[in-house]
């Protein structure tokens, strides 16, 4: 079978189970019997293992059985979760990861056959499990699993259509199709360990057994089967005027279909089963209540029967409709989006510009319903792009697990805000710098246990990692309750590396000191350790978030921790700006940077080391003109008021004098190639309504 | 000469071109002289249209231009020559260039007069050795019906030395 179509979905799909995978075995460190947590991380395990051995990854295969058939030995309780077995398994992720990356480069897993792990995994199994062959034990477990559902207690092996729970609707339809002489059948289909299209050949099952009768129920929901929310059997009821033997050949027609059983659905019996079953559901609910309690002190026999109900209702509520999409797709989209509010943004231009009388209120009408439209549009657009900064952010509990380990440093990560959402662009970017700044915390920022002792704090130094979203802006925090920036010592290395005059440093602020550190080379740590030092860090930082139109800033208090603060724009394509004239040329500054607007005297402005500055209300802002900045041409003559634009860049405001306002505009970010990138106050171009080009000004750039 | 003819051949090849070797030029006027621009790099030419200046960068660099919804550069090639600065007529044009790294960029021209087509022995290379003395723009002299054609090297034209 050719399987190089599959080999994107493979790549994908792997991902995403590696990462749940990481996730789960994080929680289970923490509470090592959490069965939910067990599950999730057999269910994953095994999928793994079954599309790794479609795909014919042998290797990856071997290594994810092995892994299964431990998590099989803990799911039935024969191996306690302990230290070295986490360690372990978090290997057996890493070297996953290996074989993914180089099947994502080669399509081939590569000739490592990682022999340790497997023995490592194998002596878990046999030191502590009950000895059983694995390969008897690993198809036995589900089996087992199995016949242990409390409703189907009455039931053969694996007929699990009478699980189905049917309701007083379905019963009556039933009833009556029953009444009109038509048959009823309980189906359920097995699909073949091996199937990757398990969601695929469902629907062919569906549709075939649709031209036979009616489907009137499916266990799982028709939802879930589609989003290939269920292991290797579905169960469905059907309506029809063919006999069990004709529906169950139309299931077992279908390819990669293992069997299919079934039987004539007895509505006592089934309402009976229905029954029990809402009994079993109500003891769920009440467990559920008293998880905390129930976990630790989980009887044999009530665990497995939770277990099987639970997880068909934990599974529905996280459910959406998905649909993948190539982000190349999603760009054009996006292009074309733009090129719409340009062409609104010009004909929203013609309009004022033209002596409409008071009979076309009418085609204003529908050029403000246009304009709403697009802004609409827009916005839906870009949240299609949007992504959870989650996907991010998933790894780093991970990664501060094995700085613990490696730095001998006890910390706790905490993270909030996973859900925020951001640009994929800026997502797929900020990984890396936050991953800086995550290692620079646990490095450098937090203390040893001894000198935290000292300090009078917990011997577990915390990190704290806060996305959330401000304006058009989304905030990301890492902070620490570490040692903090040693101010003099920065300063005493800057002095050193001639960075800074030791006259220069007398000088500077707090602040400013603290600054240097982004400078490149710039690494304040005493050893070099390979977790972080080498000089390589914050400016790498900077640079990255720069790139992505976004800032960095921290503040720190010596002995007590600090705290880094990225500021990234919602998005990097279209913003809201406002448009000002200087000279005669038109400028775009985004509205997100300006503070406020104001009117100001000439003799407002005073003279602070021959440089320009207003008060305002209280701050000292540096004025900026514009027209001398930007070079322009043809300076008016201005003897009357002046238009400050006040900016912002983190804490720091300047005043930037233009000629005139234009006003608020939404507009459309154009790269302006290759060839003009070399001045930096511009940090882009846009389209106007009347097809001229206006410059968009950095003002991060200008302060 | 023998160096050159080798690097012609590849040039050549690259092109898909089977012999004899046709390669076409279109013809714009610059001051006085008559230059020629190898078709295959040329996207577009369009009209002289107001062009946004951008501040802080070589004085050749004009600004932008909105070509159909994307922001595009555009040089004097007068001011890269160090001809006096262009005077805009209704013959002034801008060549819309293609280049792969770097995008588009246009080039101004004061007028844009033919298409030719010349075979390869119409063209006399200009040796390298002439070149790194002076700054010249040029691969090659194109003879056409008695006229001659500059042909311009446009990675040297287009790019600043040092993105040579």
């Amino acid at each position: 079978m050719d399987v190089s179509q599959y080999l994107e979905i493979f790549i994908d799909e792997t991902q995403e189970h590696l990462q749940n995978l990481n996730t789960q075995i994080l929680e289970l460190e923490q509470d090592t019997e959490n069965m939910d947590t067990i599950n999730e991380i057999f269910r994953a395990a095994h999928s793994l293992k079954g599309m790794a051995g479609t795909m014919g990854y042998k290797r990856m295969q071997n290594l994810t059985h092995d892994m299964e058939n431990v998590f099989s030995e803990v799911r039935n309780g024969n191996i306690k979760v302990k230290a070295n077995l986490i360690d372990v398994l978090f290997q057996c992720l890493d070297a996953l990861e290996e074989y993914l990356d180089s099947i994502k480069e080669t399509a081939d897993e590569g000739t490592n056959d990682n022999e340790p792990l497997i023995k490592q995994l194998n002596e878990i199994l046999t030191s502590k499990g009950e000895g059983g062959a694995p390969e008897e034990k690993q198809p036995a477990a589900p089996a087992e699993e199995k016949s242990a559902a409390p409703a189907a207690a009455s039931s053969g092996d694996g007929e699990k259509w009478q699980e189905i729970p049917i309701g007083d609707s379905e019963a009556s339809v039933i009833a009556q199709a029953q009444s009109q002489g038509m048959n009823v059948f309980g189906v359920t289909v097995y699909v073949q360990d091996t199937c990757i299209l398990k969601a695929a050949r469902a629907f062919l099952v569906f549709k075939a057994v649709e031209e036979l009768g009616q489907i009137l129920l499916s266990n799982p929901s028709a939802q879930d089967i589609e989003d290939e929310k269920f292991e290797n059997d579905f169960s469905i009821v059907v309506i029809t005027e063919k006999s069990l033997d004709d529906v169950i050949k139309a299931c077992e027609n279908v390819s990669e279909i293992q069997k299919a059983v079934g039987g004539a659905v007895n509505l006592d019996n089934a309402v009976a089963a229905d029954s029990v079953k809402e009994e079993a559901e109500e003891v769920k609910e009440t467990e559920k209540a008293e998880v905390p309690v129930e976990v630790s002190a989980a009887p044999a026999e009530s665990a497995p029967a939770a277990k099987q109900e639970k997880k068909p209702a934990a599974a529905k509520p996280v459910v959406n409709r998905t649909v993948r999409v190539d982000i190349e797709k999603l760009d054009s989209l996006m292009n074309l989006v733009s090129e719409l509010i340009i062409a609104k943004n010009s004909l929203v231009s013609i309009t004022s510009n033209a002596d409409l009388g008071h009979e076309d209120t009418a085609f204003n009408e529908q050029i403000e319903y246009l304009e709403s439209v697009t802004t609409n549009l827009h916005e839906s657009v870009m949240k299609v792009r949007m992504v959870p900064i989650e996907s991010v952010l998933q790894k780093f509990p991970r990664m501060i697990r094995d700085l613990q380990k490696k730095l001998g440093k006890q910390m706790e990560l905490y993270m909030t805000g996973e859900e925020t959402e951001l640009d994929r662009t800026v997502v797929d970017e900020i990984g890396d710098p936050l991953m800086h700044l995550l290692r620079n915390s646990a490095d450098h920022g937090l203390e040893s246990a001894e000198v935290r002792k000292e300090r009078g704090k917990p011997a577990v130094g915390e990190i704290h990692l806060d996305a959330y979203q401000d304006g058009n802006n989304v905030i990301i925090e890492v902070s620490d309750d570490g040692n903090g920036i040693d101010v003099e010592a920065v300063k005493k290395k800057a002095i050193e590396r001639n960075v800074i005059t030791p006259e220069q440093a007398e000088n500077m602020s707090d602040k400013e000191i603290v600054d240097l550190l982004f400078l490149p080379s710039f690494s304040t740590a005493k050893q070099v350790t390979d977790v972080s030092g080498r000089g390589v860090g914050l400016d790498v930082v900077k640079s990255k978030i720069e790139a992505l139109s976004g800032e960095v800033s921290v503040k720190t208090k010596y002995g007590e921790g600090s705290t880094w603060t990225i500021r990234l724009p919602l998005t990097l394509a279209i913003i809201q700006a406002l448009m000002v004239v200087v000279g005669d040329e038109k400028y775009a500054i985004a509205l997100g940077s300006i503070e406020t607007l104001e009117d100001i005297t000439p003799q407002d402005i005073k003279l602070v080391e021959n440089k320009e500055v207003i008060n305002l209300r209280g701050s000292v802002i540096p004025l900026i003109r514009l027209d001398d900045v930007l070079q322009v041409p043809n300076k008016r003559e201005n003897n009357g008021d002046l238009v400050v634009v006040i900016v912002k860049k983190g804490d720091k405001l300047a005043g930037l004098i233009v000629d005139e306002l234009i006003g608020q505009q939404e507009i459309v970010i154009k790269s302006m190639g290759k060839f003009i990138s070399k001045c930096k106050f511009i940090s882009g171009a846009t389209i106007l309504g009347d097809g001229e080009v206006a410059l968009i000004l950095d003002a991060n750039a200008l302060i | 000469m023998d160096a050159l003819k080798v690097n012609n051949k590849v040039q050549m090849n690259e092109d898909g071109y089977s012999e004899p070797v046709i390669v076409q030029f279109i013809v714009v006027k610059i001051g006085e002289e008559q230059y020629g621009i190898n078709i295959k790099y040329i996207e577009n030419i369009v009209r002289m249209q107001h062009i946004t200046r951008v501040p802080q960068v070589p004085a050749y660099l004009k600004g932008v231009i909105n070509l159909r919804g994307e922001v595009i550069p555009v040089m004097s090639l007068r001011l890269k020559m160090g001809l006096p600065e262009d005077v805009e007529t209704k013959a002034s044009r801008i060549i819309i260039i293609k280049m792969e790294q770097h995008g588009n960029i246009g080039l101004m021209v004061d007028e844009v007069k033919e298409v030719v087509n010349l075979e390869e022995d119409q063209i006399e290379k200009v040796s390298y050795g002439s070149r790194e003395n002076s700054e010249s723009f040029i691969l090659g002299i194109g003879k056409y019906e008695g006229g001659l054609i500059s042909l311009l090297d446009l990675n040297v034209t287009v790019l600043d030395r040092e993105n040579v």
